[in-house]
């Protein structure tokens, strides 16, 4: 334990720029009648180069917007991004982003899906394929390489788009609730899929999810959103679990509940709010 | 229920349908057919009546003395030319799939880039519904002027029924890419030419590919209509010679030529589907 943390320390001294780094970021969206609706108010967050960092908050309050800023996929009105401390302009080029919704094409088969993410940076098909299918089996796939996407169970396809998404090698993985539609064993499942795979070479992480226990089994520190509109960062727990963990057994253990405790405290307030924003 | 129960009910709709065709027109009932000849024709004289001009139409092909090849047999003016039932079929058949081919490739072509082009798509997009709005069978005596009695007049017919149906899927297809699909792709870090090859381009097939029956049906249609309205063969052509003689057992062989051969495209239309959206759920693609 000791000798990770002075690891981390020595890590933090020497490591030339964070992984992602929101400096100041701010998010309007423009709504009817010329007004805008302030989203997200100035938000600073980093993420280490080998952190797993975990967002949590009620639904709306903008989780999702902070990662697409993170992504690329959307500018921030104020503020900017840093990647590896370099100003992000367009998309961000060493991210791999996983979507909540079903994203892998429909009309590729399982392998297909995996291989054009090489293919289309210039690898040739048949070694893409060979790549593609040492990755299926790394997902517990390689039997479904010839399925297409409707012939395949809800968490299949996020295993695919897990695969299509680290075969490119990102140096960040960017989450927005993944497992969300999953059910709750299978998202347990995914969940000890995701801390092997990531144990592999500790990518940086930016994990969006509703679900707090999630949260605390996956990652190496959890932030608090509150409600929004204007969210904002309100907590930064680190999560002092040990690694290799197993995200089911985890949540057995007495810390586990501790920092449950401690987060949810917090958290409740906002969830209240949120829903009492949504019935007002 | 199972398949032979339902094969056996659907074989009944016909037997009932011809049994009162017959019963109308062949057996007097108070001394009066209620479905006389003149106008109904019977179901025996029409089956006759196809076997004939089947078998007189073979017969016709293998004696004749000239080469049989494709050229000549669509040639109105080969010597050969005897308008057997084969060569109308053929010519109706290669009216349709020029008609589908051009309707649909300018279909996909012009779909895609108004879909791309927002700006095109909203300037053309009065004159697209007007066009779109007009009855196409007034076109037909305009083609006939333009092309003439040869099968390009109804080729041309085929081709505005057929393109605004493929147009206006292709366009939806590019337009109602799932965002997630989209972005992951521009995540994934493909650019706009690779977007087109397997994102957009994939999509629009599909909804391409599932209006296939109607426009494969408004291809042949267009081909029929022209060829009823002023040509010199096809089965169009055949129909209109029969009514114009009163020859009530001629239109219905002619009718029901037409549509077993409909029903024949309709069958290999299928199969073509079926190979091409194999990725598609079967609910979605049953749909089409």
């Amino acid at each position: 334990m000791s000798d990770r943390q002075a690891e981390r320390e020595t890590a933090a001294q020497h490591a030339p720029a964070a992984a992602i780094s929101f400096d100041g970021v701010a998010i309007d969206f423009p709504v009817a009648g010329g007004a805008s609706y302030p989203a997200v108010t100035r938000t600073d967050l980093k993420v280490g180069a080998h952190e797993f960092v975990a967002i949590v908050g009620p639904t709306g309050c903008g989780k999702s917007t902070l990662l697409n800023v993170a992504a690329g996929l959307l500018a921030p009105s104020t503020g900017q991004t840093l990647v590896f401390g370099a100003p992000l302009v367009g998309l961000n080029r060493s991210a791999g982003y996983l979507f909540q919704q079903d994203a892998v094409m429909p009309w590729k088969t399982a392998r297909d899906n995996v291989a054009i993410s090489l293919e289309i940076a210039g690898t040739a098909r048949a070694e893409a394929l060979e790549r593609a299918q040492g990755w299926l089996k790394r997902v517990g796939l390689s039997a479904f390489g010839d399925r297409y996407p409707h012939q395949l169970s809800g968490g299949q396809r996020k295993r695919v788009g897990l695969a299509q998404v680290l075969i490119r090698d990102p140096k960040v993985l960017l989450m927005d609730e993944p497992f969300g539609p999953l059910d709750a064993q299978t998202r347990q499942i995914m969940g000890n899929l995701l801390l092997d795979l990531w144990a592999l070479d500790r990518k940086a992480v930016l994990f969006v999810t509703h679900d707090l226990e999630e949260a605390i089994a996956l990652s190496d520190r959890v932030v608090i959103m509150s409600a929004g509109p204007s969210a904002r960062i309100i907590g930064d727990h680190a999560i002092d679990l040990e690694r290799p963990r197993d995200a089911s057994e985890v949540r057995l253990l007495p810390r586990f509940h501790e920092l449950h405790k401690a987060i949810w405290g917090q958290l409740r307030a906002e969830v209240l709010k949120a829903y009492g924003e949504d019935a007002g | 229920m199972n398949r032979v129960t339902l094969l056996l009910l659907q074989a009944l709709v016909a037997v009932v349908a011809i049994g009162i065709w017959h019963i109308g027109s062949s057996v007097p009932i108070g001394g009066t057919y209620f479905l006389p000849k003149f106008f109904f024709s019977t179901p025996a004289d029409v089956a006759t009546r196809v076997w004939t001009l089947f078998a007189d139409g073979t017969v016709k092909i293998a004696t004749c003395t000239e080469p049989i090849d494709l050229t000549r047999l669509i040639n109105i003016s080969a010597p050969c030319f005897g308008k057997t039932v084969w060569q109308h079929l053929l010519i109706t058949l290669i009216e349709g799939l020029l008609a589908f081919a051009i309707g649909a490739a300018a279909g996909v072509a012009i779909g895609f880039w108004l879909a791309r082009h927002p700006l095109l798509s909203a300037i053309f997009d009065p004159y697209i519904k007007m066009l779109n709005a007009l009855p196409r069978v007034v076109l037909a005596p305009i083609f006939l002027l333009w092309l003439g009695l040869g099968i390009w007049s109804k080729v041309a017919l085929g081709v505005t029924l057929v393109f605004f149906i493929v147009f206006f899927n292709v366009y939806q297809g590019v337009k109602e890419v799932s965002p997630a699909i989209l972005a992951n792709a521009r995540m994934l870090g493909m650019n706009e030419r690779q977007l087109f090859r397997n994102v957009y381009w994939p999509s629009a097939l599909s909804w391409m590919f599932s209006s296939l029956h109607t426009s494969v049906g408004f291809a042949i249609i267009g081909a029929v209509v022209g060829e009823y309205l002023g040509s010199a063969a096809g089965l169009g052509y055949m129909i209109q010679q029969a009514e114009g003689t009163f020859d009530t057992t001629g239109v219905f062989a002619g009718m029901v030529i037409l549509a077993v051969f409909v029903l024949i495209i309709d069958w290999f239309v299928t199969l073509i589907e079926r190979r091409l959206l194999v990725w598609r759920p079967p609910s979605a693609a049953g749909q089409g």
